[in-house]
């Protein structure tokens, strides 16, 4: 079996003949809609497919192979990427036990497709991934903020976003209500660096010490 | 009978001889008003995060703030006091102050660990408020990531302190 990854959790025999039985299937079957092949990390099955072809794709996986339940929806930000956002679906196959993970990539101004109509818990979940990073799902009943604060602006779990963000709260004794203004911070953010920067020289520093004592000591000597 | 102010009392014995046994209380009414506000502070239940699993600890049998006449209140109408126990976020402030806004005079706040005293972990977040100060005025701060319920104990003993000696009728 090839699990390269050092696994804190082992998978059973049976489960790794499964999914790599899955992998093999799905890398002839759907050659021509994956990215690449599947692999298996540890437990996982991980698939990578294009944005147009999720929707249909999850639909088979839910309805054919039996991964009935959406466990999350996660978002990574690369900058650097043309294609700059990454969301991962975590799919779980219950009566079998096991585990997939279907990867797509957006651009800033792309859009993915709602898939709340094949999994209901998808709602809240496209809310949130909308609200840190902006994705747009198309065909979602509700598209709002879930977690940010009304009339919350930026996406902050975007990698640009700036971490003490752009306003902050006071109250207002003239109107006598909760208010907001800019940023203004007493102490900057620190960046602490636990690295010993002397430790090195102390070393050099010490060796030298004592050759200088080892000659005192022999002048002495002598 | 405890007296409210004994030298008070014994200069109305002294005017008044035949009374032995007095079966009333002399004292003046801001030290009794004040007595009586120390010893029962109501606190408005205002859990925000893990500081409210201690504070909960303090209301239960082993620490036991209702032997300081303290009761937990559901209602900001009820309570003598606030405590903010945990990070108050920004889209929770306004609600905060609505609810101190709501609570009747006079009325204090006890500020629960460094998340409500100064953002704490959180300073440098974009959506929590540094501090519940900047929304109320805060009477105890207690320190602690998160405190004890000794140390809340300990602030709501300060608490009753403050009332005492900076005893007004009307705040």
């Amino acid at each position: 079996m090839a699990v390269n990854m050092a696994s804190y959790y082992i998978p059973s025999e049976s489960q790794l003949e499964k999914l790599t039985k899955l992998a093999q299937h799905f890398n002839t079957a759907y050659n021509d809609v994956l990215i690449g092949e599947s692999f298996i990390n540890t437990d996982q099955l991980i698939i990578q497919i294009h944005k147009d072809n999720l929707l249909k794709f999850l639909e088979k996986l839910k309805i054919t192979y039996g991964f009935q339940q959406l466990i999350d929806i996660i978002g990574v930000d690369y900058p650097a990427k043309v294609e700059r956002f990454e969301v991962i679906y975590n799919l779980l196959n219950l009566s079998n036990n096991l585990r997939v993970m279907v990867k797509t990539f957006v651009g800033e101004q792309d859009y993915l497709e709602s898939c709340s109509k094949l999994y209901t818990n998808s709602d809240w979940l496209e809310r949130e991934i909308w609200d840190m990073f902006g994705i747009y799902f198309k065909n979602h009943k509700d598209l709002r903020r879930i977690l940010t604060d009304f009339g919350f602006e930026g996406h902050p779990l975007r990698k640009d976003f700036p971490l003490v963000g752009f306003s902050e709260i006071y109250f207002d004794e003239i109107n006598k209500n909760v208010a907001y203004k800019p940023v203004e911070l007493d102490a900057e953010y620190r960046d602490y660096d636990y690295q010993n920067p002397w430790l090195k020289d102390i070393e050099v520093d010490t060796f030298k010490h004592l050759q200088e004592k080892d000659k005192v000591m022999k002048k002495l000597d002598d | 009978m405890k007296l409210a102010n004994k030298d008070m009392q014994d200069d109305l014995l002294k005017q008044i001889p035949e009374v032995k046994n007095p079966n009333f209380l002399v004292g003046q009414i801001d030290y009794i008003v004040n007595l009586i506000r120390s010893n029962s502070i109501w606190p408005m239940t205002f859990g925000l995060a893990c500081c409210a699993i201690e504070m909960m600890h303090a209301y239960t049998a082993r620490y036991d703030l209702d032997r300081f006449g303290s009761m937990p209140r559901p209602s900001p109408r009820q309570s003598d006091v606030i405590i903010v126990a945990g990070t108050l976020t920004n889209k929770m402030a306004a609600a905060y102050r609505r609810v101190y806004d709501q609570m009747a005079e006079p009325r204090y706040v006890i500020s629960m660990g460094s998340c409500a005293n100064s953002g704490g972990y959180y300073h440098y977040s974009y959506s929590v408020v540094r501090g519940c100060d900047r929304v109320t005025p805060v009477d105890i701060y207690v320190p602690g990531c998160p405190p004890t319920p000794e140390a809340l104990l300990y602030g709501l003993l300060q608490l009753q302190k403050k009332i005492r000696r900076t005893g007004k009728l009307w705040r």
